[in-house]
């Protein structure tokens, strides 16, 4: 409960400031709802929307959470060859990289036209930009052994395995929830980035294709009710993540003994 | 008066550790210059000198952190392979605590036995005791992060006599500690170790943590590092924190110092 006060109350308290100021403001200037909807308006909107609207979240919903999946698995398991063979390592991260640095909007219609099947041309497609902080993330965790630890396992005659699974992935652990944390955000920024480069082509059922389909009728409160659902998503992703790492690293919180 | 033998201290001494000629080089530079040395059971050994003698180095080539560059030394007269079973346990002390932090005190004591493969209801009890033998009893479910400098040194401690060692090394165990914590923790190891029969080499910096613990003190020089002098510390054990009040203490030191100086001044490189 002290918790909630100190934590969540002073930006929930803020967002219902601003919200309600913006409600004030557009309905004391009547500004009307294609230029800029109040608060109402594009609740109103959600309501009003709400099946096709929950349709388009459940499509974008499916297609980030898998490619977050994916990500995880590929990358984590990206990290572990890069730290058994630096040959490996040394050979396939400037490609790691160029799929890093290559804006996924520009790639995005490629891999739509390459991928006949639209959800998993989507899923890749977010994908590709999640999957770098797991791999760099991972491998430094993996690499950054405590020497003086490493020392003392190999004193003790600990085989490869013991060292793996006792030292190397416990260690690693708080660079994988960092990088955990940097990929659940990319992985929504895909999905929609790619929904956007396939919707208008025609072809979507995301939010993203909800905003261009809104975009297109003029119909701005629906614009504002799709905008608002992928930034909850994102923001729930980020608390969850931020729950997990809580969770798994609570020996890294500071005590209070001394 | 009464002058019985005690057939104890008279029983002809056990070689734990022998070494002929060991040397080590990094590269170029000789660390360790050939070292004839015998560690028999029952001593509390301590190496002191300057710094670059290669103290750390002859402990570490004994816990087989290094390898030799030259020369031979033996474990309970065999070689390292049989380090490990039962009766020649060997257990090494860093300078830093050296925990795991994803581990509370509990597991970091019993990482040894896990290694080892020792099952958690034989190792949960022996985890216990040396926690208690430290006088962390009931901190076990404690992270390092919780524990003081000093807290966290005595985990360390408990996980090398978790393995009930025959031998335990220590390399500038206390180095990092205020003086105060440091001579209460000197004082426990040493009444530890008579209890326990331990025998025990460590590296120190400080002359009156050597008189205090060791039996006997080997003074090394450097360029190139090398054993300069050996002083033998009769004084009976263990020693309580009134041993160092004492005369007897204070003589000790002044030789020793006096020793060190010696040493100082035979490691000035000839340029």
């Amino acid at each position: 409960m002290k918790i909630f006060l100190l934590r969540l109350a002073p930006p929930i308290l803020t967002g219902v400031f601003i919200i309600a100021v913006w409600q004030i403001i557009c309905t004391a200037a009547h500004i009307p709802s294609y230029l800029f909807p109040a608060p109402s308006a594009i609740a109103a909107s959600l309501v009003a929307g709400w099946p096709s609207l929950f349709l388009a979240l459940y499509s974008t919903l499916k297609v980030t959470l898998l490619a977050f999946a994916l990500a995880v698995f590929f990358g984590t398991l990206t990290a572990f060859l890069f730290v058994q063979s630096r040959a490996l390592e040394v050979s396939l991260l400037p490609y790691a990289i160029m799929l890093q640095v290559t804006p996924i909007a520009a790639v995005a219609p490629l891999i739509i036209i390459l991928i006949k099947n639209l959800f998993w041309a989507l899923t890749l497609c977010a994908a590709v930009i999640a999957v770098f902080p797991i791999i760099s993330n991972t491998t430094i965790g993996l690499r950054s052994v405590d020497p003086g630890l490493l020392a003392y396992f190999r004193m003790n005659k600990a085989s490869r395995l013991q060292i793996l699974l006792r030292l190397r992935i416990p260690g690693a652990l708080p660079f994988f929830m960092a990088g955990l944390r940097i990929s659940s955000g990319l992985s929504l920024i895909g999905a929609v980035v790619a929904e956007f480069v396939a919707g208008t082509g025609g072809n979507s059922a995301g939010l993203a294709y909800q905003i261009l389909q809104a975009s297109f009728q003029l119909d701005i409160p629906r614009m504002f009710a799709a905008l608002a659902l992928i930034t909850v998503t994102g923001v729930a992703m980020a608390g969850c993540m931020a729950l997990l790492s809580k969770s798994v690293l609570k020996w890294n919180e500071t005590g209070d003994a001394r | 008066m009464d002058m019985t033998i005690d057939i104890s201290t008279t029983a002809p001494a056990v070689a734990i550790i022998e070494m002929h000629g060991l040397a080590k080089k990094f590269g170029a530079s000789q660390a360790l210059a050939p070292v004839t040395l015998t560690i028999d059971e029952g001593e509390f050994c301590a190496l002191i000198g300057p710094s670059g003698c290669g103290k750390s180095t002859l402990l570490k080539l004994i816990a087989r952190l290094h390898e030799p560059s030259a020369g031979e030394i033996s474990w309970w007269g065999d070689d390292f392979s049989h380090v490990g079973r039962t009766g020649k346990q060997l257990a090494f002390v860093f300078q830093d605590p050296t925990l795991m932090p994803w581990a509370n005190a509990g597991a970091n004591v019993r990482l040894p036995l896990d290694l080892a493969g020792v099952p958690r209801e034989e190792s949960a009890p022996r985890v216990r005791a040396a926690l208690e033998q430290v006088e962390l009893a009931g901190r076990e479910a404690a992270y390092p992060r919780q524990l003081s400098g000093g807290m966290r040194m005595r985990v360390s401690i408990a996980r090398a006599l978790v393995t009930e060692p025959n031998l335990l090394l220590m390399d500038e165990p206390f180095g990092a500690l205020d003086e105060f914590t440091r001579n209460r923790l000197d004082e426990d190891l040493s009444e530890l170790a008579w209890e326990r029969k331990l025998t025990a080499m460590f590296v120190t910096h400080s002359i009156y943590e050597a008189v205090f613990m060791a039996t006997r003190v080997i003074v090394m020089a450097a360029n190139p590092g090398r054993v300069f002098a050996e002083y033998v510390i009769d004084e009976p054990l263990p020693r309580g924190a009134g041993f160092r009040d004492s005369v007897r203490f204070a003589a000790h030191c002044r030789e020793l110092s006096a020793l060190l100086n010696e040493a100082s001044i035979a490691s000035r490189s000839v340029s």
